[in-house]
Order: C-alpha cells, then structure tokens, then sequence
C-alpha cells in the first residue's frame, strides 16, 4: 500500500451568518495515499470546495469555523499547527489549483515572480536561482517559449495557458498533496483535454496525490482512482470510480448518472431528472440532506443521518435502505447499467 | 420554405484604439455563415469560445446588425425589414440567455418580467394578461402564485424557467437558446432540457440551440452545425454528425469530451489538439483551422476551403464540411488522398 498522505475524519465546517449557521461541510471523512486520485464531486452548494478549503485551513473566520474533525497530514495535525507553521504546509506539502486563473493569479506581477516567490519561500533558493526554475516549470508544463513567457503578465496569456502557469506554481515545491478545484471547468474542451494531460503528467512525475473537486462526472470518470459523492454537505457515497459508475448504492449517485445528456448515448433517450430544487443548507433538517428529492425516502431519513455502511471494498454508502432493497430498486431503473464484469 | 434561412452571414466588430477612436481592424466574429432551419426542428451550434455561435444567435434575431449577407424568417427578410414590420417579427421570434440571473431584472416582479411583452404588443386586458402570466408560469412547472415574488427568491433552474416563460408570453415560432443550461447544475439541467424538449412538442416551437457543451446538443439538435473561428465547419443531421464527423476538428471536439463512464474512458484515445483559438481579430490565412489541425497540407494555408457535401457520407446533401481531406479520405487514421477534395476548392471545378 502506497504511503498514506491525508487521513481526514469527521470534519465539519460551518458558517456562522445572520440568516442561521450554514453547515457547509458535515462529518467528511476521507483518505488520501500517494499517487492516488480522489474525484469529489457534487453541485453548487455541496460543500466540495469548502471541504478542500478547510484542508488548507483557509476558511474565514469569521464567519466560518471548522467546528470538529481531525486533519492529519502524515503524522502531523493540521488543525494544532500556529498559524506560521500553517504557511510552511501551504504551497509546500499542500498546492491548489483554482477554477479561475485569472482571479487567482495577480494581474500586475510577472508570471516568472509570482511562480518564484513560492520557491523562494519555501525553499532555500535565491531569486535568480528561484526565476531560472520558474522558467523551467513553466516549460514542463507545455508552455512554449518559457522563457520569454516568464517574463510576461497574466494578461499577455490565454486561459489555458493561464491554467498551466497555475500548475507550474502549484508543483514548484514539489507538494505531496495537490488539490485542484474544478481546474478546467472554465476552459474550452480541446484546452480541458490538454490541461487534463498536463496534470496527469505531472501527478505520475511527482508522484503526488490529487484531490480533484469537479462536478464534471466525465472529466472524473478520466482521471479519478476513488470518487466522494457530496450532497449538501455530506458524503452520501464513497468508493473506487469503477464501483461509483457501476455499482452505485445511493439515490442521489444513481440520480446524477441518468440525469447526465451522454456523448455515447447511441439512441435518443429522455434524461430523468432529480426532482426538486438544490437544498437550503441553513434549515437542513438532522437527517439525510437528499431527503427531500429523494424517490425513496423512509420516515428516518430526514430527521437521522445514516452511519456510513460498506458494500464493498473501499466502498460505503449513506442511506436507510437496507442493501437488499437498494438493490432491487437500483435494479428497476430505466437508465440503470449492469455492473461491469 | 425553410422557416429560417441564413446565408453568407457576417458580422465584424470593429476594434477602434486611440483617442479619436480609429477603426484598427476588425474582429471577424461571424464570416460567412449559411444554414437553414426546418419548422419544428432543433438545429444545434456548437464550438468553442470566440467561434461566434452566440453572434450567430444574437443576429440572427437583429439584436445586433449584421455586417452582411440575409436572414430570411418566413420569407421576410430580417436585416431590412421596417420597425412595424420589425415588432411583428419579434413576436414570433424569442430568445433565451444563459445566465438566469444577469437576465432577470432584479427590481421586477415575476409577473412585470414575464407579462411586459404583452403589455409592449398590447395583447388583452390587464386581468387577461395576469392570467396569461399564471399560464405561463404553469406551464414552464412554476407555481401561478410565483408572480408576485422577485429573481433573487428563486434558484438558478428556477430563473431560467422564468426566462423560458417569458420567451413563451407571445406564442413565438422560433426561440434562439444560447446556453440555456450552461450555468445550472447537472441534476437541474436535466429538469430544463426535458421541459425544453416537451414545450418543443406541445407548443410546436422551433429552436436554435447554441451551446459549447457536445453532449447536450447532441441530446437536443436534430441537426447540429460546429463552428470555428467565425466559420461552420461541419454541418449534418445530429446522428450522422457525432457518429461519422468528417472535419478534423469536429473529430478532435468529439474526442476530447470525456464520457462519464471509466471503462469507455480507458479504452479511448483522445485527439489533444496543440495552442489555442487563434485571435478572430486576426485569424490564420487559408483554412482557419489549420494552424491547430493534426493533419495540414500546403493548400489548407493558400484558401478557406467551402462547405459542400461530401460524396458518400450517409446524411447525402446534408452532410456538409468544408474541409479538403475530410475523414472519409482517411483509413487506418492515416489519409489515403494526396490530391483535395476538388469541390471543397473556394473555385469549383466547372
């Protein structure tokens, strides 16, 4: 078993507003090993990015807080670190990559400096030294002409140029855990596929591991090892993609993949929608949050939050069906799709 | 007759700089695009950003002045046709925009957005009109008792219904779509599409769905045409399109888009096309495209090659790509053709 990176239980993130307290994140728990690709994916509101965020301890507070969990990062824990030691994790053991280049990079600095003052930063290099590896980095990930490109701003770039400038800062101190939240989800498609590639690559050469937040399923069907499946804070489902994709045990899992238009769909068929609206998540009830557009909730569900359960190798599932049930339901949906042999 | 006809279209934005606001040059955002779209059917346009699909849309409906070429809606012509005539027009041809919460007037009520087009074309009384609106409403799967609430009560799918409806208050023929799920999440999206697809049939509508996104054209269009660089590429029947794409590009577009399905992922390989979008404001000489093209010959960079059927392909005449060694030219990925596809050249052969 490859090295063990992230270990995070039970972590809770709330918002503490005027309207009432958000629970952004509610009891996530995960792990992470070197090497390995963990998809978290959900819609608007579920909690993935503020999940990721609390690992880098980069919520605002206030009005966020995270209320419970523990978040280890090897053998240290990240929620003890002051807040100096908390700098020397971020951009060196932990990277993110964000949706928006342009909003995450400074328009009015160079590129070749905003990459070099994290390799100043965290590590012992001098400016020169640090820029003639900017140039470097920038080269490895694809852009052409580095070296001239080094010396330019933002603006002088395209977006997906944009995004491999994001990478090339995000490896510079070469981090065991990178997070990408929704990296190319502004991009064009053929650019998506070039940055999906740039990421592969880089993740194989530094051997690091990912944690991939989009609410694309394709672009986690790609390049996912495990996938999370957040709803309004929680993690419904876990497991290996495969048993994600094929094997699905919850509602809400089964609801994305028949509510998805598909590029390999070889007739015309009607989507089915999940019914009903996003959640509100100020005055979510105790219980399961899918409960409201869920077509199979019992009375438990609103009021109790159903303990993970394992139906598989590495794979849990949230949901007061009993396993048998689920089954049998899963087995009467028009869209659903035998388990792969 | 087509319901709409679109030839030689072209639109280009001059760039002005200087004090004195020059005109430096232009952004050739549409160049010379044709099509027609049948009563009833959804014609698909599809690319990425700067191909001038959602230009397409906007002049299509004169909600911007073409630089040149004719649309033709019902056998009007749209560029010159009078005011009167101009707001008979507008009646039968609505438009939809992607982001449900820049295009509702935050200030307005539901029922001021969705009822003031009756009100500028004076249809019906005022108790008429409010019933009209809660029809509406109905409809697009609201509840008539929305009319009295403001935008920002509702949810991302919520707007966007509100903005179908009121596309829907003057019973138009056409309605252009531009990314009319793009900014909702997927579960709500696949609310919209449905209920897009059932108007479609009740109500007899015919649209023109603009959209990067490939999997959902190909779940809406009958018939989809992709654009690039201000130019249509590849034009065909839906089925036919995504299944035998003839361009480079169509076939490089398709490829990339990954399919939520890990087993069809893994076994697929994909086309990465190299750099990006060149610049509308000054686009590559010869065939836009193949500066990025995986395959270039000399002539792709002497002429723009013309969208014509190509022979052999299943949809016939309406299977058009303008391209001189489409992917029937093609086995084994390699081209077997060492001579262009003469009627592709910008002078046919007589």
């Amino acid at each position: 078993m490859a090295e063990r990176l992230l270990d995070i239980r039970d972590l809770s993130t709330y918002f503490f507003t005027h309207a009432g307290v958000v629970k952004a994140v509610n009891g996530v728990s995960f792990t992470l090993h070197r090497g390995e690709t963990i998809g978290i994916v959900g819609e608007s509101g579920s909690g993935k990015t503020v999940a990721a965020l609390s690992l880098m301890r980069l919520i605002a507070d206030p009005p966020g807080k995270i209320v419970e969990g523990t978040l280890m990062l090897g053998d240290r824990d990240l929620r003890a670190l002051t807040d100096a030691e908390m700098r020397g994790v971020r951009g060196n053991d932990i990277a993110m990559i964000f949706q928006d280049p342009m909003t995450s990079l400074n328009p009015v600095m160079k590129i070749g400096k905003q990459i070099a003052e994290a390799i100043v930063l965290h590590q012992d290099k001098g400016r020169g030294e640090a820029w003639r590896m900017a140039a470097e980095l920038l080269a490895r990930v694809g852009i052409p002409d580095a070296d001239k490109r080094v010396d330019q701003y933002p603006f002088e770039f395209s977006g997906g140029m944009r995004q491999r400038a994001m990478i090339a800062m995000a490896i510079s101190c070469n981090p065991d855990v990178l997070i990408a939240d929704e990296p190319t989800t502004a991009l064009d498609v053929t650019i998506q596929a070039q940055i999906i590639d740039v990421m592969r690559e880089m993740q194989a050469q530094f051997d690091s591991g990912v944690i991939l937040i989009t609410h694309d399923l394709g672009v986690i069907a790609e390049i996912s090892d495990k996938v999370m499946v957040m709803y309004g804070g929680r993690t419904v489902e876990y497991g290996p993609v495969d048993e994600i994709f094929y094997n699905a045990h919850h509602p809400y899992t089964w609801g994305l993949l028949a509510s998805l238009p598909r590029l390999d769909a070889t007739e015309k068929a009607r989507l089915t929608p999940i019914k009903g609206q996003p959640p509100n998540l100020i005055t979510l009830p105790g219980g399961c949050p899918f409960t409201a557009r869920c077509p199979y909730r019992r009375p438990e569900c609103r009021d109790q939050w159903p303990q993970p359960e394992s139906v598989g190798l590495d794979h849990g599932v949230s949901c007061w069906i009993p396993e048998e049930q689920r089954l049998a339901l899963r087995a009467e949906l028009p869209h659903s799709k035998a388990p792969a042999a | 007759m087509s319901l709409l006809e679109v030839r030689d279209l072209k639109k280009h934005f001059p760039i002005r700089t200087g004090v004195l606001k020059r005109t430096t040059g232009y952004v050739y955002a549409v160049d010379g695009v044709s099509f027609d779209v049948e009563k009833g059917e959804t014609m698909g346009l599809v690319g990425e950003s700067g191909g001038g699909k959602s230009t397409v849309g906007r002049t299509v409906l004169r909600l911007t002045p073409a630089t040149g070429g004719h649309v033709t809606f019902e056998g009007i012509d749209v560029m010159r046709a009078s005011r009167p005539e101009m707001q008979k027009l507008r009646r039968d041809m609505q438009v939809v925009f992607q982001d449900p919460y820049a295009s509702l007037n935050p200030r307005m009520r539901i029922r001021n957005i969705v009822g003031e087009a009756l009100i500028i074309h004076d249809i019906g009384t005022e108790a008429e009109r409010k019933q009209r609106v809660a029809e509406l409403l109905e409809i697009v799967g609201l509840n008539s008792e929305h009319a009295e609430r403001y935008p920002h009560e509702f949810s991302g799918g919520q707007r966007q219904r509100i903005g179908i409806a009121r596309a829907l208050a003057l019973n138009p023929k056409l309605i252009v779509l531009d990314e009319p799920v793009s900014a909702l999440d997927v579960s709500i999206r696949a609310q919209v599409l449905n209920l897009l697809e059932d108007l479609q049939d009740e109500l007899d509508l015919t649209y023109l769905f603009v959209s990067h996104d490939l999997s959902v054209v190909k779940h809406i269009s009958d018939r989809v045409a992709v654009m690039y660089l201000g130019k249509i590429v590849e034009i065909s029947d839906s089925a036919v399109l995504y299944n035998h794409p003839q361009h480079p590009y169509t076939e490089a577009l398709l490829s990339a888009v990954p399919i939520p399905d890990p087993h069809t992922e893994r076994a697929r390989r994909r086309i990465i096309l190299e750099g990006d979008v060149p610049s509308p404001a000054n686009p590559p000489k010869g065939c836009v495209f193949h500066p990025r093209c995986p395959r270039p010959q000399e002539i792709c960079t002497t002429a723009m090659p013309r969208l014509v059927a190509t022979p052999g392909a299943d949809a016939g005449e309406r299977h058009q790509v303008a391209c001189y060694f489409p992917a029937r030219f093609k086995e084994g990925g390699r081209y077997i053709a060492d001579e262009p596809f003469r009627e592709a050249l910008p002078e046919p052969p007589s």
